[in-house]
């Protein structure tokens, strides 16, 4: 189910250099799973900006967000008390499954964010998660600490080796024992992390969209079936096996 | 005050329809509201085939706007008439406009024939005028002798109103649409999407994976109603306008060129609610206007020119 509403900015900041965190209240009840997104509506922009859910509680809702282009930067600008219209409740989310004692939680840059809410449940189900958050450079990491305040044990990947380990999080992973994982960021990474491990898990996309809503058939893609899902109706998460993962 | 209009002896309550390719098969609007209270809608081009429909990114904001080059996805005829009818049939009680699109003349007719069988189906719409697809959509619609066979070969297998919908990426819409007219096309849509593109200055690259795509939203409004008046002007069939559409005042105004029901494309994308909202303030704007009956404004504009 999903619905527009109007939210207002509570407050809106820098993580990094292009990395920000908006806070918004207002009616968060369509909001099911995470891994789901919104869509925004902003003046002045023809097609709303998804933004997938950080966290979200009852009337309060937290997104993170890199600035990219003319929207997102739009947004960077917005202060606290501006309102905002959203399609809430878009796209199907991460899946919690019984049995899943040690799952791990693999983000790439601003595929981080809804990697946050999801842990949050992994552990109220009473699971273990491990968290391998991949990023540039030490100044581009964000919201480490907040994992590692939940209690999740945080491995940290730079490319350029100023934190953690150097290199990709697929170069993280030895001696992680894990039994299912969940993974948002670019492309690349989500195929060399499929190329690395064998286990089920759940893959977040990432594609331009027209609508958000499954109406305008912008953002598909094939899948093992040989037919197609739209990634922001059916997805943006799919398991591993529905997708075509190319390495 | 009366919204209703007539397109080919079947009345439509109002004038608005969410056009074709911005609106799926109807359901996933219905979760946003009751789509009873639209005219009817276009559902999404159907080919005879499945079509995947052309690599990502298919999509690309512009000023007022939006270039789109989707490429005629859609799950093929056969799951429209078992799947996406039958569950449109929950959610929506009036007919539909079946829009069907093709890569041969046969294919076309093959469409038409089948859906026109359905008595869900209020009219058939004829895209000859995609922009994103190779040896077809658009190559049919550029053509008056193109057309015109497209028009006759469906014509000739269905009972059900025919409109042609076309391309206003030609020299002389209006050549094209006589042609429809003379080939037994009951009405005329117009227009689709004008062929654009962008590109991304970072990667430089174009932004859309297949180069070009269609341009629609709001900024496509002048050119699109300009080409209604012209065909209005010229045929004597009815004109369903479409193009750049958003509110309640624009549909008056592609009345007043000659339009007898109007099309709601991208702006649907944007803000679902957008056929909700111009259908609740029609009558506002009709009072405002001083309009009794919304039918006896369609073409006045080229009567008091």
């Amino acid at each position: 189910m999903y619905k527009r509403g109007t939210f207002t900015i509570e407050s809106n900041e820098p993580l990094t250099a292009a990395v920000w965190r908006m806070v918004l209240a207002g009616d968060t009840q369509y909001i099911v799973r995470p891994g789901q997104f919104v869509n925004i509506a902003l003046d002045g922009r023809f097609l709303r900006r998804p933004i997938s859910v950080c966290d979200c509680e009852p009337g309060r809702l937290t997104l993170i967000y890199k600035v990219v282009g003319d929207g997102t930067a739009d947004m960077s600008r917005m202060k606290a008390g501006a309102e905002l219209d959203l399609l809430t409740g878009l796209g199907n989310g991460f899946s919690l499954h019984e049995g899943v004692q040690r799952p791990l939680l693999v983000g790439g840059g601003v595929g981080v964010p809804p990697l946050y809410m999801l842990a949050r449940r992994l552990l109220e189900s009473g699971a273990r998660p491990t968290a391998v958050l991949g990023f540039n450079t030490a100044s581009e990491i964000f919201y480490a600490d907040e994992f590692r305040a939940l209690g999740v044990e945080v491995i940290i990947a730079t490319a350029d080796g100023s934190a953690g380990v150097r290199g990709f999080v697929t170069d993280a992973l030895n001696g992680v024992d894990f039994d299912y994982f969940y993974a948002c960021g670019p492309m690349p990474m989500l195929r060399a992390l499929c190329s690395v491990t064998d286990c089920d898990g759940e893959l977040s996309l990432e594609e331009r969209m027209g609508c958000g809503f499954g109406a305008c058939m912008g953002c598909s893609c094939k899948t093992a079936d040989g037919g197609y899902k739209r990634i922001c109706k059916e997805g943006p998460v799919f398991r591993r096996d529905e997708l075509i993962i190319n390495n | 005050m009366d919204t209703s209009v007539v397109l080919s002896g079947w009345r439509l309550d109002n004038p608005v329809i969410p056009a074709s390719g911005t609106f799926g098969y109807g359901a996933e609007f219905a979760e946003f509201y009751d789509i009873n209270i639209l005219g009817t809608f276009s559902f999404k081009g159907t080919t005879r085939e499945p079509r995947f429909g052309n690599p990502t990114p298919r999509i690309a904001e512009c000023t007022s706007g939006i270039i789109n080059a989707v490429g005629l996805q859609n799950p093929g005829i056969d799951a429209v008439i078992e799947r996406e009818l039958p569950r449109l049939k929950n959610v929506f009680n009036k007919r539909v406009i079946a829009n069907i699109s093709g890569f041969s003349v046969d294919e076309y007719a093959h469409c038409a024939e089948r859906l026109g069988r359905e008595e869900q189906v209020g009219l058939i719409e004829v895209n000859v005028s995609c922009p994103n697809v190779k040896h077809g959509g658009m190559s049919y619609g550029t053509d008056p002798v193109h057309a015109a066979e497209v028009t006759a070969a469906v014509k000739a297998v269905t009972d059900k109103p025919v409109y042609i919908k076309l391309s206003p990426n030609v020299t002389d819409v209006v050549a094209i649409a006589r042609a429809c007219e003379d080939a037994g096309a009951d009405g005329i849509c117009l227009i689709n999407t004008l062929l654009g593109m962008r590109i991304d200055t970072q990667r430089r690259r174009p932004v859309i994976a297949n180069t070009m795509g269609g341009f629609s939203g709001a900024a496509i409004f002048p050119v699109a109603l300009r080409m209604v008046w012209q065909v209005a002007d010229a045929c004597r069939v009815p004109v369903i306008g479409c193009g750049g559409v958003e509110t309640a005042r624009d549909v008056i105004e592609m009345m007043m060129a000659g339009a007898t029901a109007v099309e709601v494309g991208a702006a649907n994308l944007r803000n679902p609610y957008a056929c909700k909202e111009i259908i609740e303030s029609l009558p506002v704007e009709m009072e405002r206007l001083g309009i009794e009956r919304l039918s006896d404004i369609i073409g006045i504009a080229n009567q008091n020119k």
